[in-house]
């Protein structure tokens, strides 16, 4: 057939789909697979690297840094998961006949825009101890001594998790309230006048109709807490004393701040084959029903 | 309530629904708490970006000696003029601006031959080309920064725009893809036969019937990525070492360091850089609310 003929012509498909293979081939993949290699050299600030076998991967198993990284790393993915039943929460109020859902779903997401270097300065602002919002609240209500957030190892990871709810509410909000307003308008009036009540609408039928959106957010929150940087980079750079140490921040300040280039790459490769795993996992743990369709 | 009423309600639902909202005083009690949570959730989100406001107007008098919700008493606008002149603002603000055009276009004309090809014509490898893409999303950019690092550094691309406007590029096609794959799939295939009927050639019914289809969707992913590239942060801060090619991000983040104590300067600097983002949303909210929800679902 002739429309087939055209419409596999291979020269064409090479010159639409090359440029941008090739680009994602040298800026993404050939670099995860040498991120792996180098990290088997002895390679530090501009001496040439030497080959070392798997003498980084060892000491990176060893080293308690790389675990408290990895440990805070997950416990910001463990919170911004639980805190997608919030988000969730509030979705379906706004779903549900609510007057301007449309604007209060825009205004929260607001933050969402923001690039995370100005969250992280404003919410420096917001934190700082004597003209910030927070502490002069805290003192107004009668609080004695205010917490130093970002300067307290005990709290400071609470204090950067607080604007990353703020930064990503928005985003997940409005992906539930889409998923939400997907589900047939039928099938809940059906429901209803089979008399059942807004709360089992709601359990029974909505929220396995968004399961599978729910599955896609479950893996966004948690990967993406992996990946966190920025916002951690500039708030605090990883401190005070490691405190707020994640797994990215730990590989920069290898790799960018003391030029062990070959010890980051090791962590950067562990990085990758986290994200990877935790992707694979939760995958694996939420197939287990048949997926919803509608 | 009776049957009649919830049959009249799939005609404007919503006006039914208002009446039946009104029936009991119960149930609007219940709504009015819902909406003061909402309202104080839309509060919490608004007001830190009001009071960046508030400060990059003060004198550091007013910031240090009275209390952080006072009102300005007289609006310091000189803050604005001053910061944009001082400390290269100016400069990495257009530096900023133009990254962000060329990147954008750069990742949509890519993104567009790719989608084409993989939606509409037929190859063997197209599903792993797609998967390759796609897997793309899940990848931690960190993994990448040693060996692209010292990838540009072999090829005398450090401290040179094009290592960052690739970088973003590269890192951006999976999501502009995803965004564009759901309305490429959803166009008629009668279009390609019409096309070749009148004897057009693969590139004019990509260049002049299809692509012209895809302008709503352009323009989603144009803003999607706008947002990301005018935010971007780590690529320039490890890329780029000289003022003259860093971007707003990168810039404002050193500024603030350098200018500790003087909070209207930061203030005016940090709303800056912001502003654009503030302006695009207000005109397109509803593109990007749709963009970014398509680019992070479905596919």
């Amino acid at each position: 057939m002739l429309v087939k003929a055209v419409m596999s012509n291979r020269s064409a498909i090479a010159l639409y789909v090359l440029p941008a293979l090739i680009l994602i081939l040298i800026i993404i993949y050939i670099p995860l697979v040498l991120t792996g290699y180098y990290g088997m050299m002895d390679w530090k600030g501009f001496a040439p690297m030497k080959f070392i076998g798997l003498g980084n991967y060892n000491k990176l198993i060893h080293d308690s840094m790389f675990w408290k990284s990895t440990y805070h790393s997950v416990l910001l993915g463990i919170c911004s998961t639980l805190s997608l039943l919030i988000y969730l929460a509030v979705s379906m109020v706004l779903a549900s006949r609510i007057k301007g859902a449309n604007l209060f779903r825009k205004i929260y997401l607001i933050p969402m825009l923001l690039s995370s270097v100005a969250i992280a300065q404003l919410w420096s602002k917001i934190y700082d101890p004597s003209n910030g919002i927070i502490n002069h609240l805290l003192i107004s209500m009668g609080v004695q001594n205010p917490p130093l957030w970002l300067s307290d190892p005990n709290i400071v990871l609470f204090a950067i998790f607080v604007p990353i709810v703020w930064q990503y509410a928005g985003f997940y909000i409005i992906i539930y309230y889409a998923a939400l307003k997907n589900v047939p308008e039928e099938v809940m009036e059906a429901a209803t006048i089979d008399g059942a009540t807004p709360w089992q609408v709601a359990t029974r039928i909505k929220l396995p109709l968004i399961a599978p959106v729910f599955k896609v957010t479950i893996i966004l929150a948690l990967v993406g807490s992996l990946k966190y940087f920025d916002l951690i980079f500039v708030m605090t750079g990883g401190g005070p004393n490691h405190a707020s140490e994640v797994m990215a921040s730990y590989m920069y300040g290898e790799a960018f701040s003391k030029y062990n280039f070959g010890y980051g790459s090791a962590i950067g490769f562990a990085l990758l084959l986290i994200c990877l795993l935790m992707t694979w996992l939760i995958r694996k743990l939420t197939t287990s029903g048949e997926d919803v369709q509608y | 309530m009776n049957i009649m009423n919830e049959f009249a309600a799939h005609k404007g639902s919503d006006t039914v629904q208002d009446t039946r909202v009104k029936a009991s005083f119960g149930s609007r009690l219940g709504f009015g708490v819902l909406y003061l949570i909402l309202g104080i959730l839309a509060v919490i989100q608004i007001y830190p970006l009001f009071w960046l406001l508030l400060f990059s107007l003060k004198t550091n008098q007013e910031v240090f000696g009275m209390s952080p919700f006072a009102l300005p008493q007289h609006p310091q606008w000189s803050n604005y003029p001053k910061v944009w002149s001082q400390g290269h603002i100016n400069l990495y603000f257009f530096n900023s601006v133009w990254y962000t055009v060329v990147a954008v276009l750069l990742t949509i004309v890519l993104a567009s031959f790719v989608t084409f090809a993989i939606t509409r014509m037929n190859w063997k490898w197209s599903k792993f080309v797609l998967g390759l893409f796609i897997v793309g999303l899940m990848i931690p950019l960190h993994s990448t920064l040693i060996p692209l690092f010292n990838f540009f550094k072999h090829v005398h691309l450090i401290d040179n725009p094009l290592s960052v406007l690739l970088s973003y590029t590269a890192f951006n096609l999976p999501v502009t893809i995803m965004i564009l794959l759901g309305f490429y799939q959803a166009i008629p295939r009668e279009i390609e036969e019409a096309g070749v009927m009148d004897g057009c050639s693969v590139h004019r019914i990509f260049f002049r019937i299809v692509l012209p289809l895809t302008t709503p969707v352009l323009a989603t992913t144009a803003i999607i990525n706008m947002i990301y590239n005018w935010n971007e942060f780590v690529f320039v801060n490890t890329f780029i070492s000289s003022d003259r090619w860093k971007t707003l991000t990168v810039g404002v983040n050193n500024f603030v360091g350098q200018y500790l104590t003087d909070w209207g300067a930061i203030g005016a600097t940090l709303m800056i850089s912001i502003l654009p983002i503030l302006i695009a949303f207000l005109l397109l909210s509803n593109r990007i609310v749709e963009g970014l929800a398509a680019g992070s679902v479905k596919g």
